[in-house]
């Protein structure tokens, strides 16, 4: 495999042209990372304003309304801006071309293109976020639910829009992945030696493409609802605002998979090279991705328990939704016994892999409560599920994109970042994280309804608590990103392959060339082969 | 633009390689179109399952003779473009020239057909916000004809293209995914007919 290169490196021309015309895909997930970064600490900011509202009962320093505009900021933009393109449309888009033995994805201008259209929605949901005269700030949560939406006197419309539009994005980059994958993977690479984060990314891809769609529709009957008063969702025209929750769910639970697959493939690629073993189970976790997937779409109806739903379409929800552990456990069974008797190192991206393992499998225990009729009376709308989509969306996603971020740093910039400093943000993380949101699962349990800008002093105490770990979480991010910007500018040169990884995207030089190979490599073993004779 | 460094610059391609990724490309994105149609199609079996009255009252005011026209002249339409296909994959330039302006004239048929269906309907104080069977009515025509037009776009650039001279037994690949398109537009109405007009 030749690795010497006389290309120039991706990150050599410099200027805003270079970059915002580039359809590299390398730049294209830089691109992507700062523009995601950029949005998650705005939504970021939306929640340190919410939690700083509740450290105490009464209010503080926002009104009701103002706590409405807050915690819908807050879940718009970490939905919508951050969390749904997140892994993919970032490490994804560096990684997979290179992972598979590709000089870029199958459409690399539609790649560009779908760039674009994410800054254009954007910037139609800041600007109506935050920016339309005479319309006050949107207040109707994240979710957008009828009745409520259709009346609010708040910029529904364009925000739809905004959504509407990087739902094009969403669905064009996972096209672009889908027939990357089918088409592009290098001479012996087989699907049995596709890299498990590559598969974790084709199931994703496939998410993306099956049920942004259907969001899309949802989404342009409101519009048409607020503007053509047409009656799909109103009831006195005959319509059903019951249908716009299970249209939005159809979308939305799958989604929930979108954004936690990836960062699952994410660990799959971590765990082996920091254990110096072959991933256990190599196909069980490729097929489950697949399996989460299909099952995905099946389970919506979980969020309407107590919506009015008849006992028959409830207890085939439940059953199916408790359907999706069986997939989700092999993956963590199969993630243990890959680190068992392996010589364990414990980097920085290997800490926030565990990590992962042990947030996520509390996301995904305290998800069968929920998933369980009985129980999910008592819990929904609570702020038990507040934390328990926290553990999945910030334990499970985020730390994953943490995790590959650490891992695939030296590769992207071609610096190192400081270990030591990796080491105490991500302690800061684990700390904040869960002292935030641990005492939220009790919260609900004890009855608190999510979304409330005031509580009884009974929950005084443990909303404090909450809203210092939030605090001591948002100064971890803080620092976390000083230090790798810090990396990035002033950061020690990395060596080509510093963690002993197996995967192609080692074999290139840091940061790989423009074209990523000279030539594309023939691949004959899976890149797993740790403690064989494929040692490197 | 496509000196190396420069990042206009794509590498070079292998033409039947961006032929294939091209149409697997389009076959992906048609599912996505499906999808979109599927969720109104949900609404539209829903409403019809909760209000068989106003879905029998609203396909009484239906134009059939018009829908029915307009059946056929997008099946003629989906014809001429199946023979686009076909004479670009033959090069025979002047057929392909006409079969696509045909498709074209079929198309506009289409419009001008939907345009006497609507605006007397509108004039008569029948609009979507009338009841749910209009609101699925004037949403699901509403959004077939924009892919109408949508694909009346797409194949007038193929039309440019092919006056050009660009397509050959060699080079057919955009005219086929062109008519990939343009024929699940005609098989959503194949559906959409009967359903808002004769059941």
């Amino acid at each position: 495999m030749s690795t010497h290169s006389e290309n120039t490196h991706y990150l050599e021309a410099k200027g805003f042209n270079n970059w915002f015309f580039s359809v590299d895909h390398k730049r294209i997930g830089i691109m992507y990372l700062v523009a995601i970064l950029f949005f998650f600490i705005l939504a970021g900011i939306a929640a340190m304003v919410v939690r700083a509202e509740l450290l105490y009962p009464g209010q503080q320093i926002i009104d009701r309304h103002g706590y409405n505009v807050a915690f819908t900021l807050h879940g718009a933009m970490m939905v919508f801006l951050f969390i749904v393109p997140g892994i993919p449309a970032t490490l994804g888009n560096f990684c997979l071309p290179i992972m598979i033995g590709a000089k870029d994805v199958a459409f690399p201008r539609l790649n560009l293109l779908s760039f674009w259209i994410y800054l254009l929605g954007a910037a139609i949901i800041v600007f109506s976020l935050i920016g339309p005269p005479g319309e006050s700030w949107l207040d109707t949560g994240w979710t957008l639910y009828t009745p409520y939406s259709v009346e609010s006197s708040s910029g529904v419309i364009p925000v739809t829009l905004g959504v509407f539009v990087l739902g094009f994005s969403s669905i064009l980059t996972g096209l672009n992945f889908v027939v990357t994958i089918h088409k592009m993977r290098a001479p012996g690479m087989t699907w049995h030696r596709l890299p498990l984060f590559v598969w974790a990314l084709y199931s994703a891809s496939l998410i993306q493409i099956l049920a942004t769609p259907v969001v899309g529709i949802t989404l342009l009957l409101l519009v048409m609802e607020r503007t053509f008063q047409i009656g799909f969702f109103t009831a006195s025209l005959g319509g059903d605002p019951i249908l716009f929750e299970n249209f939005f769910w159809f979308y939305s639970h799958p989604v929930v998979y979108i954004m936690i697959l990836p960062a699952m493939g994410v660990v799959a690629e971590i765990l082996p090279v920091f254990s110096k073993k072959p991933i256990f189970g190599y196909r069980a976790i490729a097929y489950s991705s697949l399996a989460i997937a299909l099952v995905s779409f099946f389970v919506w109806g979980h969020h309407l328990f107590v919506s009015g739903m008849s006992d028959w379409s409830r207890w085939v929800f439940s059953l199916l939704t408790f359907a999706v552990a069986i997939p989700t456990a092999i993956k963590v069974f199969n993630w243990i016994s890959t680190l068992y008797k392996g010589s364990i190192q414990l980097d920085s991206p290997m800490l926030y892999a565990c990590a992962f393992i042990f947030l996520f499998t509390i996301a995904g225990l305290t998800g069968l409560p929920l998933a369980t009729l009985a129980t999910d009376v008592h819990l929904h709308d609570t702020y038990f599920v507040v934390a328990h989509f926290h553990y999945t969306m910030q334990g499970g996603t985020v730390i994953g994109l943490l995790a590959g971020i650490h891992f695939w740093f030296p590769k992207i910039f071609g610096k190192m970042y400081s270990e030591k400093r990796a080491r105490i943000g991500f302690w800061m993380l684990f700390i904040g994280f869960n002292a935030t949101f641990m005492p939220q699962f009790v919260l609900g349990y004890m009855g608190m309804p999510r979304r409330y800008f005031d509580y009884l002093d009974q929950f005084a105490t443990l909303h404090f608590m909450s809203s210092i770990g939030a605090f001591i979480n948002g100064i971890a991010y803080l620092y976390i990103f000083g230090n790798l910007i810090h990396a990035v500018v002033k950061g020690r040169a990395a060596e080509k392959n510093p963690f002993g990884s197996l995967s192609l995207e080692w074999t290139v030089p840091s940061p790989p060339p423009l074209t990523n190979f000279d030539e594309i490599p023939i691949v004959t073993d899976w890149t797993y082969g740790y403690g064989t004779e494929q040692t490197v | 633009m496509s000196e190396p460094g420069t990042f206009f610059h794509l590498h070079e391609e292998d033409p039947v390689e961006a032929y294939e990724n091209f149409k697997l490309g389009m076959w992906i994105f048609l599912a996505t179109e499906v999808l979109l149609f599927g969720g109104l199609f949900a609404a539209y079996f829903i409403f019809k399952f909760i209000w068989p009255d106003i879905f029998e009252a609203g396909s009484s005011h239906l134009n059939r003779f018009l829908g029915g026209l307009n059946t056929l002249v997008l099946i003629f339409s989906s014809y001429f473009m199946a023979m686009s296909v076909d004479a670009a994959q033959r090069s025979q330039q002047k057929k392909l020239i006409r079969n696509l302006a045909l498709t074209l004239f079929f198309a506009s048929g289409f419009i001008i057909i939907k345009g006497f269906e609507w605006i007397p309907k509108l004039n008569h104080g029948i609009t979507p916000g009338s009841d749910v069977f209009f609101s699925v009515y004037y949403m699901t025509t509403g959004l077939h004809l924009l892919h109408v037009v949508i694909g009346m776009s797409f194949i007038g650039l193929l039309l440019k293209r092919a006056i050009g001279g660009r397509y050959h037994s060699e080079n057919f690949g955009g005219v086929e995914v062109g008519g990939l398109y343009w024929h699940l537009v005609d098989v959503i109405w194949i559906f959409l007919f009967p359903l808002l007009y004769l059941i």
